[in-house]
């Protein structure tokens, strides 16, 4: 990690007091004076296909398009922008990627530009400058960022998914505050269970929700997929000692949890039925407007660390790539800069009420971090967060294990039941051997 | 020599030219030109993507990069995969059971149907309604009636006192497989109604008479005039019954994506997931062609059938 200086602690603090200033034709005029200066010169007549993951907040879509309309005023660049759900990015990317054809700029999520790395434009020189300028990157960015020594991707933010719980039913079970290791984790959710205000986190085929939690509690023990070599080390003891620690938590959790979907527990954490789980800031979003009194009983927490004695999370990066295809190269980087610039990406940021968080350090200062307490552990997600290839190098292989569902299954298998703990490593080892063969 | 040479090279002209004229104008011909554009159109839209799939599932591709021909070890890697075999029992116990409870229900609703009825045409027309609503609709609507939380189903008999606590329909494995089969079956059965349903109106009412005069009663009647002449539809409406459950998707997609612990994962769902989700293209090709064999088989089972005479005119016609 970085070091935090005061210089980049006051840059970062006086840009978003100058940025939230900034609207209509401020932002404007901000933005020509910023094309004047920036290091890189659109090209004439410049067009740029960008595709982008849909929106959860619509606040935050509704920042993203007036900064991309201030970039087409300023730099007359032509942007056009095309939604897609998380599911349909990959394989959009991946088959534009081979064809050479169709898109110039993508901003999916994972380790997309690790899929197709002789793909993806040279941007360490965007990097560098945004590195400089905003207090450097996090170490996990630099994880999904780079590639060898280039920097393939831009991580722009980062959607964290950690611990909701409400204060009440915690107190209740005898917890003055969340605790911080993952005994402490199982004993309250045990007392939860028994207080009927049960926990509940996804064992489904939940992309997001149990895909986060399920690898936590694997690296929290020590057990790995994959080492730092690619080579296959799941069947190991850490990682039975993480499938007892789920399906002890697994039979304290409210009933129907191996059916979860990522809306799930939303649902019933809104609904009153559930009193802890994993989420990201969604729920906390929805209930200061439908149930406030729930968001007033509420809190988030990070995920507890485990024997393994240190932070173990995963969060979803979403990280932007240039195609080298691209017929303007030097619009997509100065896009890909301006994004990131404080005047933009603070109130963007702000926008999404702490479901994007950043990967640049200077970006903590945002007040949208401690305008309420409530959000601020958020912040912190991207210096807290593995990649989803664990120890192992950030591809292809990772992004095809992580998506079909092998560590989740593992554990499900486990904690309900069909499959003894040899059984379910057994089943998830031959299908991790043959996506790393 | 001058006569000689010129008759002789306007022959081979006229020969060379006429085997084409042929081609264009003989009759025999002129029916294979007429099917150029099914052909075309046959080979452009099923042949080439079915051969390419089979070819896809001998490789290695990934999605967005061709793969490189690796023979049967797509094959050979599924036979040892538990969830393979599982998604291999999850479709066969889904299209048995659900297309046996729909050709029951179906043939029920059909024979209730063909009775006069006051509001005929507007029952018979509201029957259709699980047929018409979009799958991915209905589905979703059955994800919330088996939601572990919200389940109405669940919420009314607490209310009536009848369990304590919620059913866990989609989270149990075998409440899992039963919840989707039944959803199947509703959204299924109104087709084979219907169409049994014409097909009991083309059964001329003067063999009910004959039968009556006779002395039949109602189940002799069904027994050797109804069924007999039903079957030839029997056999097309199962057909694709059976085709339609083999292959169905969306439903389990939408409720459970496989889970819980892949007990509802279906063939087609399992590829999908492998080749789009995880990008192995090779290998869900390769699941998705294992599916033929056992969609030949049912083809084959009900043409071979509507080849019988018995089949299709009733026993004791051969």
């Amino acid at each position: 990690m970085t070091n935090f200086t005061r210089r980049t602690v006051l840059q970062g603090g006086t840009a978003f007091a100058a940025a939230s200033a900034l609207t209509g034709p401020a932002l404007l005029e901000w933005a020509k004076a910023w094309a004047q200066a920036a290091p890189w010169k659109p090209e004439k007549g410049a067009k740029i296909n960008l595709m982008r993951w849909r929106r959860f907040v619509e606040a935050e879509d509704a920042a993203f398009v007036k900064m991309v309309n201030a970039f087409k005023q300023a730099t007359g660049v032509d942007v056009v922008v095309t939604n897609e759900s998380f599911e349909d990015i990959q394989p959009k990317a991946s088959v534009v990627a081979n064809t050479g054809q169709g898109l110039d700029m993508v901003w999916g999520l994972y380790s997309l530009p690790h899929l197709f790395p002789a793909k993806c434009m040279d941007l360490t020189d965007v990097a560098n400058y945004l590195g400089k300028k905003y207090g450097g990157w996090t170490q996990s960015a630099e994880l999904y960022g780079k590639s060898g020594n280039k920097w393939i991707g831009i991580p722009v933010a980062t959607t964290g998914g950690l611990i909701n719980y409400r204060i009440a039913a915690m107190e209740k079970a005898g917890f003055k505050e969340f605790p911080k290791d993952t005994a402490g984790f199982l004993e309250l959710t045990k007392a939860l269970k028994k207080n009927n205000t049960p926990a509940g986190f996804a064992l489904g085929h939940a992309s997001g929700d149990a895909n986060t939690w399920l690898h936590w509690a694997l690296w929290a023990h020590g057990g790995n997929l994959v080492d730092k070599n690619d080579k296959v080390v799941i069947n190991s003891p850490e990682t039975v000692k993480a499938l007892e620690f789920v399906k002890a938590l697994y039979d304290n959790f409210i009933p129907g949890t191996a059916s979860w979907n990522d809306a799930s527990n939303n649902k019933a954490f809104l609904a009153g039925e559930l009193y802890l789980t994993l989420n990201g800031i969604s729920i906390y979003v929805a209930a200061q407007k439908e149930a406030k009194a729930i968001a007033e009983d509420m809190n988030h927490a990070y995920m507890p660390v485990g024997p393994i004695g240190r932070p173990t999370e995963l969060h979803l990066a979403f990280p932007i790539l240039t195609f080298n295809f691209t017929k303007a190269p030097q619009a997509c980087k100065a896009l890909t800069a301006f994004m990131l610039e404080a005047d933009n990406f603070n109130p963007w940021v702000s926008a999404a009420q702490g479901y994007l968080s950043h990967f640049l350090l200077a970006y903590d200062n945002n007040p949208v971090w401690t305008a309420d307490s409530k959000r601020t552990v958020y912040r912190d997600v991207a210096k807290r967060t593995l990649t989803p290839a664990g120890l192992g190098s950030l591809g292809e292989k990772a992004a095809a294990a992580i998506a079909d569902f092998i560590v989740v299954d593992m554990f499900a298998n486990y904690a309900t039941g069909r499959e003894d703990a040899k059984g379910a490593i057994a089943v998830a080892e031959r299908q991790t051997r043959r996506i790393y063969r | 020599m001058v006569d000689a040479t010129i008759p002789t090279r306007r022959a081979v002209l006229a020969a060379e030219s006429s085997a084409w004229d042929r081609l264009k104008s003989n009759r025999h011909w002129l029916g294979y030109w007429f099917m150029l554009p099914a052909l075309l159109i046959l080979f452009l839209f099923l042949a080439y993507p079915l051969g390419l799939g089979i070819w896809l599932s001998f490789t290695d591709a990934k999605i967005g990069r061709a793969g490189e021909f690796i023979g049967l070890e797509n094959y050979e890697w599924l036979q040892g995969d538990s969830i393979f075999w599982t998604s291999i029992f999850n479709t066969l116990l889904y299209t048995i059971v659900a297309s046996f409870i729909k050709f029951g229900a179906g043939l029920y609703l059909a024979l209730l149907l063909n009775q006069h009825l006051p509001f005929k045409a507007l029952i018979r027309s509201a029957i259709l309604i699980p047929f018409i609503v979009p799958t991915v609709l209905s589905a979703i609507a059955f994800w919330w009636i088996y939601d572990t939380q919200f389940s109405i189903i669940s919420w009314s008999l607490k209310k009536l006192g009848l369990i304590a606590i919620n059913i866990d329909f989609l989270g149990d494995p075998n409440n899992a497989r039963a919840s989707t089969i039944f959803a199947n079956i509703w959204r299924g059965v109104p087709f084979v109604a219907i169409t049994l349903l014409a097909g009991l109106q083309t059964v001329s009412p003067s063999l009910y008479e004959a039968a009556t005069l006779d002395g039949a009663t109602r189940w002799q009647m069904f027994r050797h005039i109804t069924y007999p002449l039903l079957t030839p539809i029997i056999a097309v409406v199962m057909t694709f019954s059976v085709l339609f459950t083999f292959t169905d998707f969306q439903l389990i997609w939408a409720m459970t994506r496989g889970g819980p612990v892949n007990a509802t994962h279906l063939m087609a769902t399992l590829s999908y997931q492998r080749a789009i989700i995880a990008g192995q293209l090779g290998e869900g090709a390769a699941i998705a062609t294992a599916m033929i064999p056992f969609l030949l088989t049912a083809i084959m089972i009900s043409w071979f059938g509507l080849q019988r005479r018995k089949w299709q005119q009733g026993e004791n016609n051969d």
